[in-house]
């Protein structure tokens, strides 16, 4: 009997049920997906980062054999499809039609019946270029004399996009007149790319007869994607159907609009039949989303060894065209999040944005919105202003921590949040560390010649978004809805509106229908990504699916479950208010052997219901998150630097992550080791770079690193428990902490190992090179 | 050769090979790629592509029992020999134990590098049954995950490996 089965709900590390397929290869990729009639879309892509066109020759392409079509920016203006809006209100050519703003812009596309003679075609496309000065940096762009990029909009004179600014100015700079000390730091927070290991690309299939357009694609927010397309391509939005199938991964990178997908639907709308976009590696790295590309200057005011005020001025590079996607009313995310951890009475937040010639995006790279480059900004800071007073970097922190009491907390950049204990994360991270004993190895060590650092990082993020009178994607409210069936039989399937990546939504979903409920997780079949038949909302992105579509699940759930209680009293012959709930069946009060199970009552809802009681056992609910939620917790790293080489290798790395309540602690602790190696890579390795002519240096997987097994170090996981108090479960996100802590405490620990010399910072990606650079200076080279 | 061909360019052959212990045959143009005579010529979609030049190792196979990167490998060059793809992993019984290592240990999310992971993983055991962390570690080193961070897949050819040892 299922109600005397341990329920495996909330806290059980049930194991994953969509492994079942991908441990067989039955997965279901976009690009496995293969339509009768299909043809394979390629795109020429500019090797100029700007340049003007004069001209297209695309007769020799058109003359292939199996070429079907070549499209050029032309073609599509006279659809009114040459240009499209992106997620920050800023308009981006799905073609070049007048000049290419970056290197890797698509220029022409090429639609033939095999993938291989799309790519021959291409070949023998002839575009005469006129190149123009590549501006490659924010600083240049915002020049007098440099030439405006965006010269087709009208009334943009020069390469500026926004201001922004959050905070009290007035308070801050009092803040900083009454401060005995101030303490700077200048660091460019470099551009990277998400990489997932599955690049991009659709199937898009416009059939002639009925107008439907059902396009397969790699989208981490389907029904965002489907009312875009409606709004872009002026098709009906019931006409549109988004299937996002099996994603390799996404970490941001797919949730922006690409041209890729627009062409090839165009093209299906054109041509009559199927067309498949696969983009390649390279068109992955240098064209689609990348991350990050802030220039930050941070100040803190300090008094008495307590932060009084923090001032901090961004320059964002958002590349040619702005689509980052963040909330309207946030032009730099949410990257006001930059007072952090700690209690800070001041703080003022200025922030602008360039245009370049570089690919756009601005997507956050495993992040919610720039917390990433916020957090990373005021951890640096922090560890500088320690060593500035000569104060340990964590009885630093500490003394400066919100304290447990002062939650809900509200910030000086307006933020309100919810529930932390920063002191008690740190102080298990430096338990499990051995911190004390380790101060003093690295004394001994220095002793002998040796160079060990200890960094630390206390992050605390900002996921689920969020409110809907605050926050929004397009003017879309960010409320994601959940539909649950309970079969006749007892079997439920759920919908959902976000769309997993690989973070286990068909497991931990399940589970918490089954904690709600009182189903085995496996007698929950959850189902996302099709928009014909889930529930609208804006999809998997800033850890938002726990913190929104989490609480919607459990909301829908006790909604059937206040039915089923009806159901029971009736199929019990007792009153509604006499029955008790035992996670998985009715009882009545004082009576145990009378029990009704949810399955019975499930069974009942379609063949035995109350008189006048609406039939079927089902419901729908879409969240409002009422607040975000605020994870927090303490990286600790040890690492060790060759004075020879200025290699460095970890030693430990030790991460306490408070996410509230875990739903499955197995899948958690997946989600913090790939964010600690995406962490990782980011301080050591990867780099998006240019070349003083807009050349994108970190085009394949040969010039942007990532981390192999024999690179990334070996974690040590802790965990508390604070509840979010606005959460039906409790429960905050998980996805992406890591990556957004743990770059700091790599770099933290690097630049500690050298802090005695009075290195006080290193640039990231922290290489080698770097590191040796600054043992010259430092005197400290073998 | 037709005269087509010539025109165009393509060359084509005929390649047989044992795949997943069948014989399966099919005309190729002769630059065809392995990894895409096994997607599309044989419907193989379990063998994944993540990059171009032979850094991700998501399209690993074993070509007579040894990884390789298939899209580093022409079809042509596979004629008369043995391959195992993701789909030959399991067998009469169920899955194989690398297989059962990866679900039990959670080495596996987006499950995009999965196939490739756990090929070299059955090549490393069969050479190796009892193979140590670093072993394990440099075995895969020539393939990329962006989910798990490796741990939990170095746990899950532990498992395998301990499997092993008890069978």
């Amino acid at each position: 009997m299922a109600a005397t089965e341990e329920i495996r709900g909330i806290g059980h590390s049930v194991k994953r049920f969509e492994d079942a397929r991908f441990l067989q290869g039955r997965g279901n990729y976009f690009d496995d997906i293969k339509l009768p009639g299909m043809l394979y879309l390629e795109f020429l892509r500019s090797p100029y980062a700007h340049a003007r066109i004069n001209s297209i020759d695309t007769s020799a392409a058109s003359a292939v054999e199996g070429v079907v079509a070549v499209v050029t920016g032309e073609l599509l203006a006279q659809h009114n499809l040459a240009w499209m809006p992106t997620l920050s209100g800023d308009t981006q050519a799905v073609l070049a039609t007048d000049k290419v703003r970056f290197q890797g812009q698509e220029v022409a596309a090429v639609v033939a019946e095999s993938p291989y003679i799309a790519k021959d075609a291409c070949e023998l496309i002839e575009v005469d270029y006129e190149p123009l000065e590549a501006i490659t940096t924010p600083q240049r762009a915002l020049e007098a004399n440099a030439p405006v990029i965006r010269d087709e909009k009208e009334g943009q004179t020069d390469n500026h996009i926004y201001d922004w600014e959050a905070g009290d100015k007035e308070a801050t700079d009092k803040a900083f007149a009454e401060a005995d000390k101030v303490v700077e730091l200048d660091t460019f927070y470099p551009r990277c790319h998400p990489a997932p290991l599955e690049c991009c690309g659709c199937v898009a299939d416009v059939n002639p007869a009925t107008g439907k357009a059902t396009i397969y694609m790699t989208s981490q927010a389907p029904h965002a994607h489907r009312t875009l397309f409606a709004i872009v391509a002026g098709l009906p939005e019931h006409k549109i159907r988004i299937i996002s199938p099996d994603l390799g991964g996404g970490f941001g990178n797919k949730v922006p609009i690409y041209p890729g997908y627009v062409c090839a639907t165009a093209a299906s709308l054109l041509i009559g039949r199927p067309v498949k976009w696969v983009e390649d590696r390279t068109g992955n790295l240098i064209s689609t989303g990348f991350a990050r590309d802030y220039h930050m200057h941070g100040e803190l005011a300090l008094k008495d060894g307590r932060i009084t005020g923090l001032r901090v001025k961004m320059l964002s590079d958002n590349g040619a065209f702005f689509s980052d996607a963040q909330p309207t009313k946030c032009k730099a995310g949410l990257f006001h999040i930059v007072t952090g951890s700690y209690d800070i009475p001041a703080a003022h937040v200025e922030t602008a944005g360039a245009y370049t010639n570089k690919a756009p995006g601005g997507v956050a790279y495993r992040c919610s919105f720039r917390v990433t480059e916020a957090s990373y900004l005021i951890e640096r800071l922090v560890q500088t202003a320690a060593y500035e007073t000569g104060v340990d970097p964590v009885d630093f922190r500490k003394q400066n921590f919100i304290k447990p009491e002062q939650f809900p907390y509200k910030s000086a950049t307006g933020f309100e949040y919810d529930s932390g204990d920063y002191g008690a994360a740190m102080d298990l991270a430096l338990e499990k560390l051995g911190y004390a004993d380790l101060r003093r190895e690295q004394e001994e060590a220095r002793a002998e010649g040796r160079l060990i650092g200890i960094g630390v990082a206390s992050f605390t993020e900002v996921v689920g978004a969020g409110h809907g009178a605050d926050y929004d994607i397009a003017g879309l409210r960010m409320n994601d809805g959940a539909e649950l069936r309970i079969h006749p039989t007892g079997k439920a399937v759920l919908k959902l509106s976000v769309k997993s990546q690989g973070q286990g939504h068909e497991t931990t979903f399940a589970q918490i229908v089954a904690e709600e409920l009182g189903l085995q997780p496996e007698d929950v079949e959850v189902q996302e990504g099709d928009t014909d038949h889930t529930p609208y909302g804006l999809g998997t992105y800033a850890s938002r699916s726990t913190p929104v579509s989490g609480a919607a699940t459990s909301m829908v759930s006790r909604r059937i479950r206040a039915k089923a209680q009806k159901i029971a009293a009736h199929l019990l012959e007792a009153s509604e208010d006499d029955l008790e709930w035992d996670k998985g069946r009715f009882v009545v009060k004082g009576a145990p052997e009378k029990s009704k199970t949810i399955q019975d009552v499930a069974f009942a809802a379609y063949t035995n219901i109350p008189t006048g009681m609406e039939g079927g056992l089902e419901g729908v609910y879409y969240y409002d998150p009422p607040n975000m939620t605020y994870p927090f917790g303490t990286y600790a790293v040890v690492v060790e630097i060759d004075r020879g080489t200025g290699a460095w290798k970890v030693l430990r790395c030790v991460a306490v992550d408070d996410c509230g309540v875990r739903i499955n602690p197995m899948v958690v602790a997946g989600q913090i080791h790939g964010g600690l190696t995406e962490g990782f890579a980011i301080a050591a390795m990867q780099l998006i770079d240019f070349d003083e002519d807009g050349n994108c240096m970190g085009a394949n997987f040969m010039d942007y690193l990532i981390p192999t097994a024999w690179e990334t170090p070996k974690f040590e996981l802790g965990e508390t428990v604070t509840p979010s108090p606005h959460h039906p479960l409790g429960a905050k996100g998980i996805g992406e902490s890591a990556t957004v802590g743990a770059p700091a405490a790599f770099v933290n620990a690097v630049v500690d190992a050298l802090a005695h010399a009075g290195v006080r910072n290193l640039e990231m990606p922290v290489t080698s090179a770097r590191v040796w650079a600054a043992l010259q200076e430092a005197n400290l080279a073998e | 050769m037709t005269e087509a061909a010539v025109e165009t360019g393509a060359f084509t052959r005929t390649v047989t090979a044992t795949v997943n212990g069948t014989a399966r045959s099919a005309d190729v143009e002769t630059r065809l790629l392995l990894v895409h005579f096994l997607r599309e010529s044989l419907g193989l979609t379990g063998t994944h592509i993540g990059c171009d030049t032979t850094s991700c190792g998501a399209c690993t196979v074993l070509l007579d029992g040894t990884p390789v990167k298939s899209c580093t490998v022409l079809a042509v060059q596979a004629e008369g020999r043995e391959i195992t793809t993701v789909e030959g992993l399991a067998g009469p019984d169920g899955l194989s134990a690398v297989q059962q290592g990866f679900h039990e240990e959670h080495g596996l999310q987006c499950g995009f590098c999965t196939p490739g992971m756990m090929l070299t993983a059955t090549a490393l055991l069969a050479e190796n049954p009892d193979p140590s962390e670093e072993e394990i570690r440099w075995a895969i080193s020539g393939q990329i995950c962006r989910c798990t961070g490796y741990q939990n897949i170095v746990k899950a050819v532990q498992h395998a490996a301990a499997q092993g040892k008890e069978g």
